[in-house]
């Protein structure tokens, strides 16, 4: 079983760049059409936090206005979140990846693939449009009854696009995991995937199981919205806290739906580099699993102080601590895997270790909002704001820019500049940390989030964080010169510049339509460095 | 052994002097500061290892000029993923006791029951006059609370109504060392009641009473802030605790009843003075539908 690739014989007929602006059904095409597109949202994001950022430079509201701000942060958390970290986690990186390391010629369904991925220009067009219009401003968690009150064209463009993304999400992680269940190359099993596969198959599971729930919120919200229902209004006898218990059951997981990959990547990317075989492969494989069962019972943690009754809180609580114990399994053992290992100090790999450094300080601050009593004083605080962003920029960000690092030469055929690539890991380092460590302290002593104006004893750190923030942004100009540069005129890459034994590297780069020319390669040992290659490999 | 005890010594110095906290002005602060410190020991320890480890490997393992192949391969040690597995385990369950314990201290497990208030058995919605009583912080110790003050959140002010000597305010004021029970109602979207020095808060819901039962340690005034995003002037939404000596909160209740008259029902002219008076930043509509204990009206939009 082959996934059929449509348009034959473009190649002939116009050029091949332009097969990246049509409906393709090539998987790798659909990867490097989520990554470029996603790409950009993620820059426009960028520009809505700078924009927050520059407001906060002082205490007073006076850069935009107070309706403005609002929107400002509302979009950007949307854009961050549905359009850049969950589409380039799972939709660029599992599209382009998958197929090639399970041995498949597509994706199980390509045609479901385009699709999923041209719902998101409408639904991203739609959303960066509404400030023509009129924006949503009620935060991108919409709680009610405040998202009906604050303006209806703003909150239904919002609740639209969020469900185009979704159902995208969706039929995405149906295709990951029938491609990883049913597409594998004859002979191997599911313990000789590469480590990306299971933490796909664990993020697919949470998508199928969570998003749903959160299009059924959505939809009830809508018909409160447009309709006069009342199933979150309470002046109808609605219940406003259900609406939180349906968006965080999706928006928990959503969390390890824009992490989970991104673990995957950093498993891939710290063996190729550190030239030695991942530490417990199988720890790190069936903790993903571990993971996707213990995010979907966390989910009213973010609830604590919404008068969840006090057993729960317990129960969430301690859940929610738990899942620091799959997760440390994770980073230890790619420490591990680092130790002793004989690096090449690439861009890719400073960026890898960068995101466990990163990330183990959102890890640490996580567990302190799990603590109820903890979490009843930095709820809604800056201290969230600097937690999620260790665990979401830190990690994910860093992640992704691991993984572009890493692919890029397979995904283009033209190699980075390595220099270019350290300067820029240095400013985003140097500027992430500048702009949020210092809000943890904020948070704790007082500053709530989503404020436009605030106690001016907080200006001081405000405007490091400020400072931080730009740099952060002009960090971007390097890789966007390098990635620009290099994929028009850099060096040729070979087909296996890092020398890697996973099987996406065993093609040229880039792969050809379906991938191989002949059978695709079987690699039972995706991690045997160190041992000569005719064991770790079997080219059939 | 030597990078062990440094480690621990620091560890230890760092959760007693991070200075991360303001000041603890609540009998529930110093419990929940212990823990917190206890967290910051914890976590100091884990980031300098994690970090010391990793830098130390991405250094010492660097590829040097002229070295070639690969370096030993190790695919796993189940001593050490065991160790490691078990560590967090041992950590997170003491935390989570830790914390259990703490938060039963706090009264937390003792919401809805005792203060006076038995209707938590009402639905939301059924009977208005009467929202559900959801989980707040409770007693701790069955202490009845000497002062009860209603604690209602609307865009964008906080008004604490004090029923039993029947007047408005728009600043909370309390006396110190007195055990005191917030209810907290909201009239309009979700606001959360949030005092930092307190290290207390609690969301106000609209159709649902919350309740929040606390002791004030220390004189001063310290920010009352909403936390929840409730709209536009969502950051401008403040107002101050003043905690006074028994002496000094008589004067200023005695002082107010003398100023209000000490009838209640609170008329909407009344909570036009207390705003006007404290130059709150309130939509206007709101104030007509103010009545205590009432959310027939709540401003919510319908399409017009």
């Amino acid at each position: 079983m082959t996934g059929s690739v449509a348009t034959p014989q473009p190649a002939q007929q116009r050029p091949a760049w332009l097969e990246y602006f049509g409906f393709s059904l090539d998987h790798k095409v659909i990867g490097i059409q989520y990554l470029v597109l996603t790409f950009i949202f993620y820059l426009i994001g960028g520009v809505l936090a700078v924009l927050v950022r520059a407001e906060l430079f002082t205490p007073a509201s006076d850069f935009v206005s107070r309706e403005l701000y609002n929107q400002l942060f509302t979009v950007h958390a949307t854009v961050m979140i549905f359009l850049w970290i969950v589409p380039a986690g799972s939709g660029a990186f599992g599209n382009y990846l998958i197929p090639l390391m399970v041995g498949a010629r597509d994706m199980a369904f390509p045609r479901l693939n385009a699709i999923a991925f041209w719902l998101l220009p409408p639904a991203g067009l739609l959303l960066i449009a509404s400030f023509f219009f009129e924006a949503p401003s009620a935060g991108w968690t919409s709680y009610p009854p405040l998202s009906l009150v604050s303006g209806k064209t703003g909150e239904l463009i919002w609740i639209l696009s969020v469900l185009l993304l979704g159902t995208s999400s969706i039929l995405g992680g149906i295709n990951f995991a029938t491609t990883i269940l049913k597409m594998r190359r004859p002979g191997l099993g599911l313990n000789q995937m590469p480590l990306f596969c299971w933490a796909m198959l664990a993020t697919s599971g949470m998508i199928i199981l969570s998003t749903p729930v959160l299009a059924g919120a959505l939809i009830l919200l809508s018909f409160d919205l447009m309709v006069g229902t009342s199933f979150f209004n309470p002046t109808g006898g609605g219940n406003p806290i259900v609406y939180q218990h349906l968006f965080w059951f999706y928006s928990h997981p959503a969390v390890y739906i824009m992490i989970l990959p991104i673990f995957g990547m950093i498993s891939e990317i710290l063996p190729v580099h550190a030239r030695k075989p991942i530490f417990g492969y199988k720890a790190i494989a069936y903790s993903s699993l571990a993971i996707t069962v213990l995010s979907l019972i966390v989910w009213a943690h973010h609830m604590f102080t919404s008068g969840t009754p006090p057993w729960l809180r317990m129960f969430f609580m301690i859940a929610t601590m738990v899942i620091a114990v799959p997760t440390g399994i994770k980073v230890f053992s790619w420490i591990a895997t680092l130790w002793g290992g004989r690096f090449r100090l690439t861009s890719a790999l400073l960026f890898a270790a960068g995101f466990i450094s990163m990330f183990v300080i959102g890890g640490l601050s996580g567990i302190m909002l799990a603590s109820v009593p903890v979490d009843i004083h930095v709820h809604d605080t800056y201290f969230v704001v600097a937690h999620f962003h260790y665990v979401l920029f830190g990690g994910s960000v860093f992640g992704l820019y691991a993984g572009m690092y890493h692919w890029f030469p397979k995904m283009t055929g033209r190699m980075l500049n390595e220099t270019l690539g350290a300067v820029h890991f240095w400013m985003t380092l140097i500027g992430f940390n500048l702009c949020f460590l210092p809000m943890h302290w904020l948070g704790l002593q007082g500053m709530p989030r989503r404020v436009a104006e605030y106690d001016p004893q907080f200006a001081g750190i405000n405007q490091l964080c400020t400072i931080g923030s730009i740099i952060l942004a002009l960090s971007t100009l390097p890789f966007l010169w390098n990635a620009v540069q290099s994929w028009i005129a850099g060096p040729k890459a070979p087909a296996n510049p890092w020398g890697g034994l996973t099987p996406e590297w065993l093609t040229s780069s880039p792969p050809p339509v379906e991938n191989w020319p002949g059978d695709a390669p079987l690699v039972l040992k995706p991690y045997g460095y160190g041992e000569s290659a005719s064991e770790s490999s079997a080219a059939v | 052994m030597l990078v062990g005890i440094a480690l621990t010594l620091i560890s230890l110095w760092v959760g007693r002097n991070h200075g991360l906290m303001p000041v603890a002005a609540s009998s529930d602060a110093p419990l929940i500061d212990g823990l917190f410190d206890t967290m910051i020991t914890i976590a100091t320890g884990l980031f300098l290892i994690v970090q010391g480890v990793l830098i130390y490997a991405v250094w010492r393992y660097r590829r040097r000029p002229g070295e070639t192949g690969d370096p030993e391969p190790v695919e796993g040690n189940l001593a050490l993923e065991a160790l490691w597995t078990a560590i967090p385990v041992v950590i997170v369950f003491g935390l989570s006791i830790y914390s259990f314990d703490v938060y039963q201290r706090m009264g937390g497990l003792s919401v809805g029951h005792g203060g006076g208030h038995s209707h938590h058995h009402e639905m939301a919605g059924m009977d208005p006059a009467q929202p559900r009583i959801s989980a707040g912080l409770g007693e701790a110790q069955g202490m009845t609370p000497a002062l009860t003050i209603d604690v209602k959140g609307l865009q964008f002010a906080w008004l604490f109504t004090y029923p039993d000597a029947g007047i408005v305010s728009g600043e909370l004021h309390l006396p110190v060392d007195q055990e005191v029970l917030l209810n907290i109602e909201a009239m309009d979207v979700i606001h959360s009641f949030w005092v930092p020095q307190f290290r207390l808060k609690q969301d106000a819901i609209p159709g649902e009473r919350t309740q929040l039962r606390l002791r004030p340690t220390r004189t001063g005034s310290f920010p009352v802030v909403c936390a929840e995003l409730c709209g536009s002037y969502h950051g401008g939404m403040r107002t101050t605790v003043l905690v006074q000596t028994a002496e000094e909160y008589q004067t200023w209740l005695q002082d107010q009843i003398a100023q209000q008259t000490a009838s209640l029902p609170v008329t909407p002219d009344r909570l036009h003075q207390v705003v006007a008076a404290h130059g709150l930043q309130v939509e206007a509509q709101h104030l007509h539908h103010l009545e205590p204990n009432s959310l027939a009206h709540l401003p919510v939009r319908t399409d017009s």
